[in-house]
């Protein structure tokens, strides 16, 4: 029985028992002969299908349908690595008499993720002074005591103590400038106030001054404007002969619960086009030498599942385009050195040609 | 770079400050041009932050115009998608979910 709605064996990745076929894509030019596989943008927007899927508050999942992985790949790329947030990049110490050492706990207080929007601030360069325009300052103090009001036998630190943990809600927002009227409607603060960075006992204190900058993914992971950002591809199966009747709930077993549907009475065997996304492509049905004659597995080359996770700055639905934005503006200043070398010198020279960006 | 024709109908294009990010997706838009003949590109180390890519054009046509057309191609593809997405965004019915942390 074929699938119902057959893919063109062209899209598909072969999946086997022990290895996997078809995994470059073809629809390059040359590659078939009498067939014109050139660029084509009206064909490439007939083709084109994104449809977003389920959208939270913190995640995204869309289906992008239609273009080659190295497009899909960029764009991964370009979220985790190239969209920038702001992190805490300069810790002042002036007290700290906690257990962990001043740099781990400037690493730990690096990582915390804030809900700053980085359009609102600037780049800073190594060499520049910090301004209200590129540095947001914040303040954290915790002097943890004893608490005088135990309740008697008590041994949990958390009434023993006043700030036994110095929390990511202990950093206080000291606004600089104009950043008072700027942040005004979101004041800069921790995406999460739970995050515990130190411990405290009773006469030790923590007093920092901390300055958050602007920067990207690649300098550091504490800039990456997201959690995850991930695609795999859509599975397929196609089930070449009718599985016996008998055989159906085994089969059925091979894959995700919800992908393979059994008909209660008749027993026949289809694929749930919708759920089919749900499978993880196991290979278990190919273990099973009465189905090898019976089922093809594969993937669909130009169907990515994409899934992206926020934590912080930007809202998930946000965040793909600012990476396209992001490539566009990469492409313009590639664009603008190729042209800047088209016209300044039609014979090359014999030594490399240099261009500045 | 070293290696090229006087005509740039074959060169090699060293680029500053871009990875494979770019580096992929340039060299699969410079093979859909049908009269690129190769097209490869390098990331020669992992501490050095450039990309060296390779065309070589039939018909001595100009390697630099082929590059200029790919950008430019890219381009509109990136703008393809982003409206794609939005319209989905807008227009489409998913599902709205909490997710609690």
């Amino acid at each position: 029985m074929p699938s119902r709605n057959a893919v063109d064996p062209r899209r598909l990745v072969g999946v086997h028992a022990e290895r996997i076929t078809h995994i470059s894509s073809t629809d390059y030019p040359g590659h078939y002969p009498d067939e014109d596989n050139s660029w084509n943008l009206e064909k490439f927007q007939e083709n084109l299908q994104l449809k977003v899927q389920r959208l939270s508050q913190r995640s995204i999942e869309f289906d992008l349908v239609g273009v080659d992985a190295s497009i899909a790949n960029a764009f991964r790329r370009i979220l985790m690595a190239e969209v920038p947030t702001v992190a805490i990049e300069h810790v002042y110490v002036w007290d700290n008499t906690s257990v962990i050492q001043d740099e781990v706990l400037a690493h730990r207080i690096g990582l915390v993720p804030f809900n700053i929007d980085p359009a609102l601030v600037d780049m800073r360069d190594a060499v520049s002074q910090a301004t209200d325009r590129n540095t947001i300052v914040f303040k954290l103090q915790v002097l943890c005591e004893r608490n005088k009001n135990v309740p008697k036998g008590s041994k949990n630190p958390a009434e023993l103590f006043i700030n036994h943990e110095v929390l990511s809600s202990h950093l206080v927002w000291e606004p600089a400038g104009e950043q008072a009227v700027v942040f005004a409607a979101n004041p800069p603060a921790p995406t999460n106030p739970n995050i515990v960075l130190a411990k405290l006992r009773p006469g030790q204190a923590v007093d920092m001054e901390l300055h958050a900058v602007k920067g990207v993914g690649k300098d550091h992971a504490k800039f990456s404007a997201v959690a995850t950002a991930s695609y795999r591809l859509l599975p397929h199966i196609n089930i070449k002969k009718p599985i016996p009747p008998e055989l159906a709930e085994k089969f059925q077993n091979c894959f995700v619960p919800g992908v393979i549907n059994v008909d209660p009475y008749t027993k026949e065997v289809t694929v749930d086009e919708h759920n089919v996304r749900k499978d993880t492509v196991t290979r278990e049905v190919l273990r099973h030498p009465e189905f090898s004659d019976m089922v093809e597995l594969s993937r669909i080359r130009d169907h990515f599942l994409f899934n992206i996770e926020s934590e912080g700055a930007y809202a998930p639905e946000r965040l793909l385009p600012e990476a396209i934005q992001i490539m566009r503006d990469k492409l313009a200043t590639l664009k603008k050195a190729a042209e800047a070398l088209l016209h300044s010198d039609d014979a090359p020279a014999e030594e490399d040609v240099q261009m500045a960006d | 770079m070293k290696g090229s024709e006087p005509d740039l109908s074959a060169a090699t294009y060293q680029i500053y400050d871009e990875s494979h990010t770019i580096g992929n997706a340039l060299r699969w838009m410079l093979m859909k041009n049908p009269k690129v003949e190769f097209c490869g590109y390098s990331a020669p180390h992992p501490s050095e932050n450039t990309i060296q890519v390779r065309i070589q054009m039939y018909d001595n046509l100009s390697s630099l115009t082929a590059l200029i057309d790919a950008l430019s191609a890219l381009d509109t593809l990136c703008e393809t998608v982003d409206e794609a997405y939005k319209t989905s965004l807008k227009e489409d019915a998913y599902e709205r979910w909490v997710e609690r942390s």
